[in-house]
């Protein structure tokens, strides 16, 4: 800590002193060569292009608000209007700044006698006055437009500060309940694809299918279900989950909670010594789900457990006894669709 | 000196772009027909047992015991009972397990725990008949099914096919990965093998029973598979058939690599062939 301090120190003590040796140098004169652009044209277009820039991130908030965010077109004006700020830029850089050579002679050389000499140029003490007179002078060509090109490029600037600060917005709302929501609780029926009811005997240890919520929509992330059956004397269910298995049958979330792809994977040992235990694996990112201790992740970039649904056996029909373990899918998603 | 290495340059440069893309595409060549992981090992000595002569019923089962304690009993046990940590118990495996393994030559498997892959059945079909009786005989399980690929509609078999066999094996029965298991790619499948492993549910597969894939579901699905195998490319070249990632390194291998030969010669030509060099000495 007290070595960078005096670091910082010495730091700050060089520059002080560079700079106080600087102010005190004698002033050397400067020849310049200054080149105007020959017609206003240039500065026209980049007047254009900077409000067309501006025009372009209005539309980005346009299509934002309007349009329900279409991604290909928010990509498209962001990318026109950085696009043609750039060539405004361009075009500025190369035809309306005015261009200047600078030359700037070497220090002068001290000679053994102590006089000093500059290749022939002469130390006036008028120099500082002219200088001030030649910059005012100059204040007043080359651009002309001033006025314009700086509304112009206000202009760029708020419209793509717009576009920039706009999306805030989509930020989101305060997610309240809509995390928990889902059309599973005591005495909902599973049903398969076709809409029939699950029966027990459908299922064979080792196999697992698709199940919905009955009357719920198909396409509600929350009502697909993986279906799974285990023999039940290899369940390892916690105590609060220990009549959520009848029989062996397990049910989960189909949805992963990783980013919601369909778990679709179901690995099932034949000889179980020597193989990987029952598990849910999701086919996008593999996150792998232990079928026996209710949904605990143990592979993959999931973080939180495929949420579990309790379920009873009514008149060899599979029924739910409960809501599901937890939040389905990935948080940000379900929200972001009812958003 | 600089004129020289001009020409001679330009001609080496182009032959090492030669070469390069030579190169390339081999390399690419050799990824598309890579072929899966296949088991191997030494045939059983078993096979001088002559099943010609074994008819049928109780003569086969026999035959198929004395098969099976030459080549199966060291792991599972000579009763079939299934050695602890080793192999599981045959009782109950039915005929259709031992049909699929043996023909599939997944069985005898080379070494105890690795997962077992396809490769040349070590048994002739007779032997394996024999075993198959033997196994069958050793307790109730399911036995060989019946599949006509052309009873069954392949649409209704992609349907079903996409909802329960794809996640592991692919969409194009090329095979896939299950973290813990290969599940294999189905090229060689043939329709009586497809519905043993369903039935059974091989290694970490799943098992589906007759009610949750019926036998005519089971038709369509092996018509879809054998789709699979014989895809008709109405876009040419099927490059191996997985999606995406060959067609991409077409594009960054194959013809990127042209594209920078072809711009290369047509620079060279509109350059003129080797040019002055104007650049300056340098001081």
């Amino acid at each position: 800590m007290r070595r960078r301090i005096a670091a910082a120190f010495a730091w700050l003590w060089r520059y002080a002193v560079a700079g106080l040796i600087l102010r005190h140098s004698k002033k050397r004169t400067v020849r310049r060569e200054r080149e105007l652009p020959a017609s206003t044209r240039a500065e026209t277009w980049t007047a254009v292009l900077l409000f067309a820039a501006a025009l372009a991130g209005l539309a980005f908030v346009a299509i934002y608000a309007f349009d329900d965010a279409n991604t290909q077109l928010l990509g498209l004006s962001i990318a026109v209007a950085l696009a043609l700020l750039a060539a405004a830029l361009i075009l500025a850089a190369a035809h309306v700044v005015p261009q200047e050579t600078l030359e700037e002679p070497r220090p002068p050389f001290t000679h053994v006698d102590g006089t000093k000499t500059q290749g022939g140029l002469e130390f006036s003490s008028r120099q500082p006055y002219e200088e001030a007179a030649l910059g005012l002078r100059e204040g007043g060509d080359g651009v002309t437009r001033r006025g314009l090109l700086g509304a112009a490029g206000v202009a760029a600037g708020v419209g793509i500060g717009a576009a920039a600060l706009v999306p805030l917005a989509s930020l989101g709302p305060a997610v309240g309940n809509r995390l928990a929501a889902s059309p599973w609780k005591d005495g909902v029926r599973l049903v398969e694809e076709n809409g029939m009811p699950v029966q027990v005997d459908d299922l064979a240890v080792g196999s697992f299918l698709t199940a919905f919520a009955e009357g719920a929509d198909k396409e509600e992330l929350a009502a697909s279900l993986a279906v799974v059956r285990v023999r039940p004397e290899e369940l390892e269910l916690p105590a609060d989950r220990a009549d959520w298995a009848p029989e062996g049958i397990l049910a989960f979330s189909k949805i992963c909670t990783h980013a919601q792809c369909a778990v679709s994977l179901f690995r099932y040992p034949l000889f179980a010594e020597r193989s990987p235990g029952p598990a849910l694996v999701c086919p996008c990112h593999y996150s792998t789900f232990n079928v026996l201790d209710g949904g605990e992740r143990i592979f993959g970039p999931a973080v939180r457990p495929l949420p579990q649904l309790p379920l009873r056996i009514e008149d060899g029909a599979l029924v739910a006894a409960g809501p599901l373990s937890g939040p389905v899918g990935a948080s940000w998603g379900r929200v972001r669709e009812e958003g | 000196m600089r004129r020289a290495r001009g020409v001679a340059g330009a001609r080496r440069a182009r032959r090492l772009a030669m070469a390069t893309l030579a190169l390339l595409l081999g390399a690419f060549a050799v990824a598309a027909w890579a072929q899966p992981p296949v088991s191997r090992g030494p045939a059983p000595a078993a096979s001088a047992v002559d099943v010609a002569a074994a008819g049928s019923g109780g003569a086969k089962v026999a035959t198929g015991r004395e098969l099976f304690e030459t080549g199966c009993s060291s792991c599972h046990g000579f009763e079939g009972e299934g050695v602890k940590g080793q192999a599981p118990s045959l009782v109950g495996a039915g005929e259709a397990a031992a049909d699929f393994y043996l023909r599939t030559g997944r069985m005898p498997l080379d070494q105890v725990g690795e997962e077992p892959l396809r490769g040349e059945p070590r048994y002739s079909s007779a032997q394996i008949e024999a075993l198959v009786a033997y196994v069958g005989s050793l307790g109730p399980g399911p036995t060989i099914p019946d599949v006509d690929p052309s009873k069954g509609s392949v649409s209704e078999g992609m349907e079903l096919f996409t909802g329960s066999c794809a996640g592991c094996h692919g969409i194009g029965g090329k095979g896939g990965v299950a973290i813990g298991g290969y599940a294999p790619p189905l090229g060689e499948a043939t329709p009586t093998e497809v519905g043993e492993a369903v039935r059974v549910g091989p290694y970490v597969m799943p098992r589906f029973s007759e009610r949750t894939i019926t036998p005519e579901q089971l038709n369509s699905i092996a018509a879809y598979v054998a789709l699979t195998q014989e895809p008709e490319d109405a876009g040419g070249f099927g490059i191996g058939h997985i999606g995406p990632v060959p067609e991409g390194l077409v594009a960054w291998l194959a013809a990127l690599a042209a594209l920078l030969l072809v711009a290369r010669l047509i620079g060279e030509r509109l350059g003129g062939g080797d040019a002055e060099d104007d650049a300056e000495e340098p001081r």
